[in-house]
């Protein structure tokens, strides 16, 4: 056989992917879902107290999120993965018996916390001071005022920053196999590296490849999607005043009489 | 007006009210009077410390020492949350939100502070945009409307929590020229109406004609108030004079 070929089977041998690709529908994807899933909601929760602890003005606040912050943002997510899943296992142990999996979640939401953390935080140290001010003057207290008028702004800038961390997030899931799943537990990576090393054939793992693809490539466009639609948003053509001037609040007067009992008539 | 109708309006005192950003004094005993009802216009030059005594009055800028009084009242003391669903307050970059409608701007307040239903907040909040003009604006977002419509939006935001008193900084000074008059019309039907209204300006014109007491700062000190007639006819503090001498 030609090396030509040859190269073709190892990679694009399609009963080999016939055959993985059950496993890889009904096992691979969805654990791949939920762990990339459930770590980004856990990891983003984690970022936002990150955040507002990284902006506080209380030095025992930013201090400890500056640290965790550095930590693991700094270590590799494999040893992070190792280092949680195995130090903690004693502990999940306690919780939820012998099972790898919630750790592994773990694991994941506190890698991805630390980069989305410092993703919020830039989103929110964007917003103007004013927005502050106008929401303070109007009585809402300092957390009302970043709840309802700070974050959301905050948040909405980096949109795009932040789907690019669940993109990351999906593809650090397959770390995960390190910490030994249960055979209903494997992710795509774990089960095509498993029909691989079965066959001796890599179309397998290909075909999980071709998985992790069709989830990332389109979030990567919705963050294009987004990011336009947020640059328009802002750009938006400022209408000639239509405003009426004061021709249109003339009349009779347009406005509240608080107290009609005032001094001298002007 | 039915829904706006309830407010009441209450004099305003600032008693010698100190304020340093560390070697910086922005205020060095500042004094100002305005009665129940009356519109005070604040005048002087640029970083005399009038927007920052503005927000003394509604404690966003919390004062070293002296003392600010509602009806004749300390509110130091007070809760400043409270206290500043009290004072309507409008800024020079309006300061709405902009991820939010113009009507949702004007019912934020009203849901999470004054506990009204959404459909209550709503209604209030379409009243108000009425009396300014801009009904027809309620579901747009404030990026889509002109510097003049926002600021028209800011007033009734700040109006639509019944305050007793309406603080302006420089209310009109970020809009493009044509525009300021609609601005200020407002404004002068405010003043007009009873409110007792504290307004930062550059606009001689309507300090003259609208204010019942014109206030000179400078150097974090009024150094001169009283009646504009007196003020702009009959200045006598020198630094005054150099200032309208510039001005007008």
């Amino acid at each position: 056989m030609d090396p030509l070929s040859t190269l073709w089977e190892t990679f694009f041998d399609t009963d080999s992917m016939r055959e993985a690709l059950p496993e890889m529908l009904t096992v691979g994807l969805p654990n791949t879902l939920i762990l990339a899933v459930s770590a980004a909601l856990l990891g983003s929760l984690l970022g936002m107290l990150l955040a507002i602890a990284g902006i506080s003005r209380t030095r025992w606040l930013r201090w400890p999120a500056r640290v965790y912050t550095d930590v693991f943002r700094g270590l590799p997510a494999a040893a992070t993965i190792l280092l949680i899943g195995v130090g903690l296992a004693p502990l999940g142990m306690e919780i939820w018996g012998p099972n790898p999996y919630p750790l592994g979640i773990l694991a994941l939401s506190l890698i991805a916390a630390a980069y989305i953390g410092e993703i919020f935080r830039a989103g929110i140290q964007s917003v103007e001071v004013a927005q502050l001010e106008g929401a303070r003057a109007l009585g809402f207290s300092w957390g009302e005022a970043m709840r309802l008028v700070i974050v959301p702004q905050g948040v909405r800038r980096v949109l795009p920053a932040w789907v690019n961390q669940l993109i990351a997030l999906i593809k650090d899931s397959s770390l995960v196999y390190f910490l030994g799943l249960l055979a209903s537990q494997r992710e795509l990576f774990r089960i095509g590296q498993d029909y691989a090393a079965n066959t001796g054939n890599q179309s397998a793992l290909l075909l999980a490849g071709l998985f992790y693809l069709a989830l990332t490539v389109p979030l990567t466009h919705a963050v294009n999607w987004i990011d336009r639609r947020l640059r328009q948003g802002r750009t938006v053509t400022v209408h000639p005043d239509d405003d009426g001037g004061p021709a249109a609040l003339a009349g009779e007067s347009a406005l509240p009489r608080p107290n009609p009992t005032r001094k001298d008539p002007r | 007006m039915t829904a706006t109708a309830t407010t009441t309006s209450v004099s305003l005192g600032v008693r010698d009210v100190h304020l340093a950003f560390g070697a910086n004094r922005v205020l060095r005993g500042a004094d100002l009077d305005v009665a129940f009802g009356a519109t005070a216009c604040v005048i002087g030059p640029s970083g005399s410390g009038k927007s920052t005594l503005l927000r003394t009055i509604n404690r966003l800028i919390e004062p070293d020492s002296g003392d600010v009084l509602l009806d004749g009242r300390s509110v130091l003391r007070d809760d400043p949350d409270a206290l500043r669903q009290r004072i309507g307050m409008v800024f020079q970059q309006f300061n709405l939100f902009p991820h939010m409608s113009v009507l949702r701007n004007i019912t934020l307040a009203l849901r999470k502070l004054k506990k009204l239903s959404e459909d209550e907040a709503v209604q209030l909040a379409r009243a108000q945009l009425d009396l300014v003009g801009l009904a027809a604006k309620a579901d747009s977002r404030p990026a889509h409307l002109s510097g003049g419509q926002q600021q028209r939006v800011a007033i009734a935001r700040a109006l639509a929590l019944q305050p007793q008193i309406m603080l302006f900084d420089e209310a009109t000074s970020a809009l493009d020229p044509e525009l300021v008059k609609g601005v200020l019309a407002l404004m002068a039907d405010l003043s007009a109406g009873g409110m007792t209204m504290v307004v930062v300006t550059h606009e001689m014109g309507f300090a003259r004609s609208v204010a019942d007491t014109v206030a000179f700062m400078d150097h974090g000190v009024v150094l001169e108030a009283g009646e504009p007639a007196a003020i702009f006819e009959a200045p006598e503090h020198p630094r005054l004079r150099r200032f309208l001498s510039q001005v007008l």
